[in-house]
């Protein structure tokens, strides 16, 4: 491939290269000109010039909260900025059910459970639901899904087993509570408990939760991670997709549009 | 004026289906007690203590009774025996029973028997005594520092740890909150028990337990003084130790509880009896202690959708009432909840939520309502969420709720910030200040959107009602009536914990408690 030629770019505020940017946060100090003074520091601290402390306040008796505008001198060369190109439109309900149709000639075979001590349906009904998110239909509606929905604290181990028992394609794992990093370690766990169980590299597996991205789930030993605004839509491509490649009837190379990146 | 809409008959109407929809339940109620109603009864006795491992007292005794077959007859009935039998101290009590055969637990004579429980009852009349003294000095230091205004905002701490979760509700007081709450550990509702002793790691949130509640009441306490200004504090009165918690809350003064008839069936998977059996004795123990219980009919609609779904929240609402009734709590202390969650990106929507606030504020006049904030449909452009938060605000004020939850622009990513909360505090306070009285300067059009979509969702809600009282409460739930979850009658967790009460069942608070014995 040609290497593009050089694209400069820098955060536009109100100029074009410019380089402003807006910051916002909280020292445990109370206000007073010496905390305005220290935030302007941190700021210039990290590299920012012209900084404006645009308002500093009392967030509390111990605690300042401050909005700052500054400019940056770093930038970016959008040309070196590599995202897989795409090569397959993302489908919608009723291109995708026809697709399946064609491509996998039956229904494909999905479970998904907020797993461990997690109690939140909240994400995994969003996707597996009937009723789906944001006006995009779940993937219980797709006749060409079959989608099993076990709900909250659910056991690693059970939903291994009773995805195995109907030779899910597919298994969806919910971390919405993070603290502590709980998600990881229950995360870990499951990928743990497939591995023993020999699932792993064989049936899908992905992850999904608001703190979850793509980069942390491939981390963890999943096929791929879906964060915060994620539509039903995009999980049932990327099922579908991962699918043909793993039964060899798509290039395994290939990119579509909304893939997780 | 949040509209008549609706004639005063047809909801008068709705109220006495509620109350005979409910009232089979009281059946069940009455002839049954759980492990976790007799564990309230242990610790009402002082039997607040754990044991090696942690594992509570009122635990240890309640499962040795229960292992023995004679926990049917009301653990203050053992507890009596214990005493009888020397026993010095509550804790003693524990030990004696606990390491006594369970051949041993033989009749007593009948004139032993009624002293027994004379001695009882008189023990029991001293420990509502204590716990009314306690309550009475809460009530001195709320007169002495007068609450701002409602609606009272609420705002959440969730660090983990307790001591950590003190600073951040003293910030948030110190910024303008009126109502901390302390969320709980993440499954904390499927223990069944109530932990022990103070606690800095949690997940998702810091665990229920007495001594927590006692730190953090005791810094409220000095922050109200400090701002002249009462700060309430409110935890979770759900799941399996439902009225367990209830009068940890009780006794270390707390102002309110998160305390629903349903929401443990319906979002935890507990069983149906044990839910509606604590939740009884949960809310006897509110009523008693003027707590005032949020209801979580919010929760129905993160499930199902809120447009389609709003009348199921207008239903249960009046069902919950009349459990709440029926448990001796008074209107005001009734919040009863509901939210601003209808999909932003439809047309009308503030026009619809605020015909669903008014309509819950017609239905329940003088309830104090807690209305949250959008949560499902936050976005991660904290922009958007905080204009979105704001409009919650207005029709907040306008529908004089009583509590309000604060939206929190960064809702969808991560638990609050400080700053967060200062900034959902600040702009509520602005709203607030900006708007209040703007109900009694427009009156709203009987014949507009905001009245017809009311009357559409009380009718609806009147449908439910009908189906429920037609079909019963087990079968509607069953059929995934409420928040588009279906349980059934013996499903769930902690059925094993119900007991079919023996027919000479003794739980002395209770009986005071209803009034059947001063």
């Amino acid at each position: 491939m040609v290497k593009p030629t050089k694209q400069i770019i820098r955060p536009y505020g109100d100029r074009r290269d410019d380089g402003v940017v807006q910051l916002s946060f909280t020292f445990p100090v109370p206000l007073s000109e010496k905390a305005k003074e220290a935030a302007a520091q941190f700021v210039r601290k990290m590299g920012f010039s012209d900084v404006k402390v645009a308002s500093a306040e009392r967030a509390a008796d111990n605690y300042t909260f401050f909005i700052v505008y500054a400019r940056s001198g770093m930038y970016i060369d959008y040309a070196e900025v590599d995202v897989p190109e795409l090569v397959i439109k993302k489908m919608g309900f009723d291109d995708l059910n026809a697709f399946i149709q064609q491509k996998v000639g039956r229904r494909i075979v999905v479970f998904g459970a907020c797993t461990g001590t997690d109690t939140h349906t909240v994400g995994i009904d969003a996707i597996l639901n009937m009723k789906g998110y944001a006006g995009d239909y779940g993937l219980e509606r797709y006749p060409w899904f079959e989608a099993y929905n076990l709900g909250s604290q659910v056991p690693n181990e059970e939903l291994i087993t009773k995805a195995l028992a109907k030779s899910a394609d597919a298994i969806l794992v919910s971390q919405v509570v993070t603290q502590r990093d709980v998600h990881k370690d229950n995360s870990r766990q499951f990928i743990e408990a497939a591995k023993a169980r020999g699932l792993h590299g064989k049936t899908i597996l992905l992850l999904g939760g608001p703190r979850v991205d793509h980069k942390l789930a491939l981390e963890l030993g999943f096929d791929a991670g879906f964060g915060p605004g994620t539509k039903p839509s995009d999980v049932a491509n990327f099922i579908v997709h991962a699918l043909l490649k793993k039964l060899g009837k798509e290039d395994p190379n290939a990119h579509y549009q909304g893939e997780p990146t | 004026m949040s509209g008549p809409f609706i004639q005063d008959e047809q909801i008068a109407h709705a109220r006495k289906l509620a109350e005979e929809i409910v009232n089979p339940i009281f059946e069940l109620i009455r002839r049954n007690t759980t492990v976790s109603n007799e564990r309230t009864v242990l610790r009402f006795f002082g039997i607040s203590g754990a044991g090696t491992r942690g594992v509570p007292l009122a635990n240890l005794m309640v499962d040795k009774l229960k292992a023995a077959g004679v926990l049917n007859r009301g653990a203050a009935y053992w507890y009596g025996r214990a005493l009888q039998m020397g026993a010095k101290s509550p804790l003693e009590a524990v030990e004696r029973l606990t390491a006594l055969p369970t051949d041993k637990l033989g009749p007593l004579s009948p004139d032993m028997e009624q002293n027994l429980r004379a001695e009882v009852r008189a023990e029991a009349r001293a420990a509502l005594d204590d716990l009314r003294s306690r309550i009475a000095h809460r009530n001195a230091i709320r007169q002495q520092f007068p609450m701002s205004p409602a609606p009272h905002k609420y705002v959440i701490v969730a660090t983990g740890n307790i001591y950590d979760d003190v600073d951040q509700a003293r910030a948030a007081a110190q910024a303008g909150a009126d109502v901390i709450a302390v969320i709980r550990s993440t499954a904390q509702s499927l223990l069944d028990y109530v932990p022990h002793g103070a606690t800095t790691e949690g997940y998702g949130g810091t665990y229920a337990t007495q001594e927590n509640f006692r730190i953090m009441r005791e810094a409220l306490d000095e922050e109200s003084q400090k701002l002249k200004r009462y700060i309430q504090l409110t935890n979770y009165s759900s799941g399996l130790c439902m009225s367990e918690i209830a009068f940890c809350a009780a006794y270390e003064r707390l102002d309110m509880l998160l305390n629903d008839a349903m929401y443990g069936i319906l979002f935890r998977d507990i069983n149906m009896r044990r839910t509606f059996i604590d939740q009884y004795f949960s809310r006897r123990i509110c009523a008693l202690a003027g707590i005032i219980i949020n209801t979580g009919e919010d929760n129905y609609i993160t499930t199902a959708d809120a447009y389609e779904a709003a009348h199921t929240v207008i239903a249960s609402q009046f069902i919950n009432e009349s459990f709440a009734k029926r448990a001796g709590l008074k209107d005001w202390q009734l919040g009863i909840g509901h939210s601003y969650e209808i999909d932003p990106y439809r047309a009308d929507t503030l026009l619809l939520e605020l015909s669903q606030a008014m309509l819950v504020r017609r239905c329940f006049p003088n309830a104090p309502l807690k209305y949250m904030p959008p949560t499902k449909h936050k976005e991660t452009d904290i922009f958007f969420s905080h204009a979105y938060d704001v409009m919650a605000d207005l029709v907040a004020i306008w529908t004089r709720q009583g509590i309000q939850l604060l939206g929190m622009m960064t809702e969808a990513m991560h638990t609050p910030l400080l700053a967060d909360r200062y900034v959902a505090l600040k702009s509520a306070a602005y709203v607030h200040r900006a708007a209040r009285g703007i109900d009694e300067e427009f009156t709203v059009r009987e014949d507009g959107k905001i009245a017809n979509r009311a009357r559409e969702v009380f009718s609806k809600a009147m449908e439910l009602l009908e189906e429920c009282h037609k079909e019963g409460m087990v079968a509607a739930i069953g059929k995934g009536r409420f928040g588009d979850v279906k349980r059934s009658e013996l499903g769930g967790k902690g059925l094993d914990g119900v007991l079919e009460k023996a027919p000479d069942y003794f739980n002395p608070f209770l009986e005071i408690l209803e009034g059947t014995t001063s």
